[in-house]
């Protein structure tokens, strides 16, 4: 604080480390996150309210050979609730930031928006895999779904890979519609497209104009990594499910930048 | 702290800004040196905020150029050397006031600790409160303390006091002050005068998106301080009846005639010299708005600073 500290020294950093504010960065947004519960309780509630309802009754019954419908609906649901977890922890949180003007605020800081949005990302990821560690241990605990190891690890990772394609829909949703719309817009959409892809109920006991639609939906080839892992019969190849999942994250992502830059040069130029 | 070589600042030149049809800077240049204290003084409108946007990079110059400490805006060095304090920004209200003046420390080189930012900002006790509870004022100094807590060599803020008590106000100018003695160079806009008084060094009037004066702020004050004449005439006043003489913001309403200027002993003798009737003459103080007219007026700067002597037949 001496009147002759000098500008920039030839020693001292003349910027903090990007990755020490990506981490700070994180964990402030997981603690936001926790606090809210709305957010946080609905990733990890929601599935195992699902899985108590329809997977534990139907537990031990055969679904196919050596599956059970148990094992089935709990592959159904982890896709559910890691998708949900993307939608909502990364879509409608940045969301919240457009509406509190926290992007003005960022951008008075030296924080790079990209590491802030990151950081947002990383966050919800993290999140969508804590909410998949309590739905399979709740399963193996109370529902006595036992799956071979190399399993869980495949269907936990599959999902992970593919939940990308989520946090640019939910990404997308954050800057097509207006703050205040973007929770119900969410909820709407991603509650039609899971049960349209059979992630709640089969989609062999789903009306048949639905399971016409199914193979078009981005939940529906998000599932197909989960069913595929667990080697449910006819399920799709991987290619073809990342292909879909791809060239779908492709057009989220396009949407949401193109609403991101427009509303920047709205804002900020 | 200005030492030959080092860059200005801030440093406007031939600034632009247009949000479509609507001008809101007009051409502005402008040099803040390192140390300075600059109040950026104007009414609502006038393109205070503006002016704070670019150099902050939040906004772009339609033309002209913005630098600061002599590159540009949006260069994550020039960022990392100065703090801000902006209007209508969201504070993230779940985090506790400890949490967040942690995570803005983050982003610079060599923050303050944390204590010592919570002293700054005169929030000790408020540590470990969520930002939701705070007050409006508590949060301005909040504010305050996230633009202060990298160390910044430039501090910018943005009509600083708007929500504070009288009392909260003074001591935060106070603290403004203190910051500025070590040597750091602070921007900040106001509508306020007074305040404008109380911190700068150097007073800059914008109005209308141009810069009308520039100066100490015994010189501005020298020239703000109008006074506002009103009086109605029987006969219509003829165009030439105010010719010459020191007078701005001038207007006629049916009989009556209202100006203003800092000589209404003088220009009131040359009238009635002139053989100008008058009834329900009124002198009076002009306020802010009205002073600020007085060097932006049509007449504007020329008349206002002419010498007492100036009136003349």
């Amino acid at each position: 604080m001496s009147v002759d500290a000098p500008i920039v020294t030839g020693s001292a950093r003349s910027s903090a480390s990007l990755w020490g504010m990506f981490a700070r960065q994180a964990r402030v947004q997981a603690v936001i996150l926790w606090r809210t519960p709305a957010l946080s309780a609905t990733g990890f509630l929601l599935p195992i309210i699902l899985f108590v309802f329809f997977g534990l009754p139907n537990a031990d019954v055969p679904y196919a050979p050596g599956i059970t419908m148990g094992a089935y609906l709990l592959a159904s649901y982890s896709a559910f609730a890691v998708s949900l977890v993307m939608i909502f922890n990364f879509g409608v949180t940045v969301s919240l930031d457009r509406a509190e003007n926290v992007d003005l605020l960022v951008r008075s800081t030296p924080l790079p928006p990209l590491v802030h949005l990151a950081a947002r990302a990383a966050v919800a990821l993290a999140s969508g895999l804590l909410s998949l560690i309590t739905l399979f241990a709740f399963a193996i605990v109370l529902g006595g779904i036992e799956l071979a190891a190399g399993t869980w690890l495949s269907m936990g990772s599959w999902l992970l890979v593919g939940s990308i394609t989520f946090i640019g829909l939910g990404f997308a949703i954050a800057y097509l519609v207006s703050p205040n719309a973007a929770p119900a817009v969410a909820n709407i959409v991603f509650m039609v497209m899971s049960f349209a892809s059979g992630l709640f109920v089969p989609l062999d006991q789903l009306p048949d104009f639905l399971a016409m639609i199914a193979p078009y939906l981005p939940t529906y080839h998000y599932a197909q990594l989960a069913w595929r892992a667990l080697g449910v019969p006819g399920s799709a190849d991987l290619a073809v499910s990342l292909a879909w999942l791809a060239g779908y994250a492709a057009v989220f992502f396009a949407i949401a930048i193109r609403g991101y830059r427009g509303e920047a040069s709205r804002k900020f130029s | 702290m200005t030492r030959p070589g080092s860059p200005p600042a801030v440093e406007l030149r031939g600034t632009w800004k247009r949000y479509g049809d609507v001008v809101a800077l007009a051409g502005i240049s402008l040099e803040v040196q390192l140390g300075d204290i600059v109040a950026f003084l104007g009414p609502n409108g006038a393109g205070k905020t503006t002016a704070i946007s670019l150099m902050l990079g939040l906004r772009r110059p339609t033309e002209g150029t913005v630098r600061v400490f002599g590159m540009s805006p949006l260069d994550r060095r020039a960022r990392s050397l100065r703090g801000a304090m902006l209007q209508d920004v969201g504070l993230m209200p779940l985090l506790k006031v400890h949490e967040i003046i942690d995570l803005f420390r983050s982003y610079y080189p060599a923050p303050l600790q944390t204590a010592t930012v919570l002293a700054m900002c005169g929030l000790e006790e408020k540590a470990r409160a969520h930002v939701g509870t705070l007050s409006g004022g508590q949060r301005q100094r909040l504010a305050y303390g996230l633009a202060v807590c990298g160390d910044p060599q430039a501090l910018f803020l943005d009509e600083p006091t708007v929500g504070m008590d009288v009392a909260g106000r003074r001591a935060f100018l106070e603290e403004v002050v203190t910051y500025a003695a070590s040597g750091r160079t602070v921007f900040l806009t106001t509508h306020f005068l007074d305040e404008a008084d109380a911190v700068a060094r150097r007073i800059v009037v914008i109005d209308r998106g141009r810069i009308v004066a520039d100066g100490t702020p015994a010189e501005i004050k020298a020239r703000a301080a109008g006074r506002k004449v009103s009086f109605r005439t029987a006969a219509p006043l003829t165009p030439t009846a105010l010719a010459g003489l020191p007078v701005t913001g001038l207007s006629v309403t049916d009989a009556t005639v209202r100006f203003l200027t800092n000589e209404p002993e003088a220009v009131l003798a040359e009238l009635f010299r002139r053989g100008t009737t008058m009834t329900d003459l009124e002198v009076t103080g002009a306020d802010l708005e009205e002073a600020f007219l007085a060097i932006t007026g049509p007449a504007g700067a020329g008349s206002a600073g002419a010498p007492p002597g100036g009136v003349s037949p």
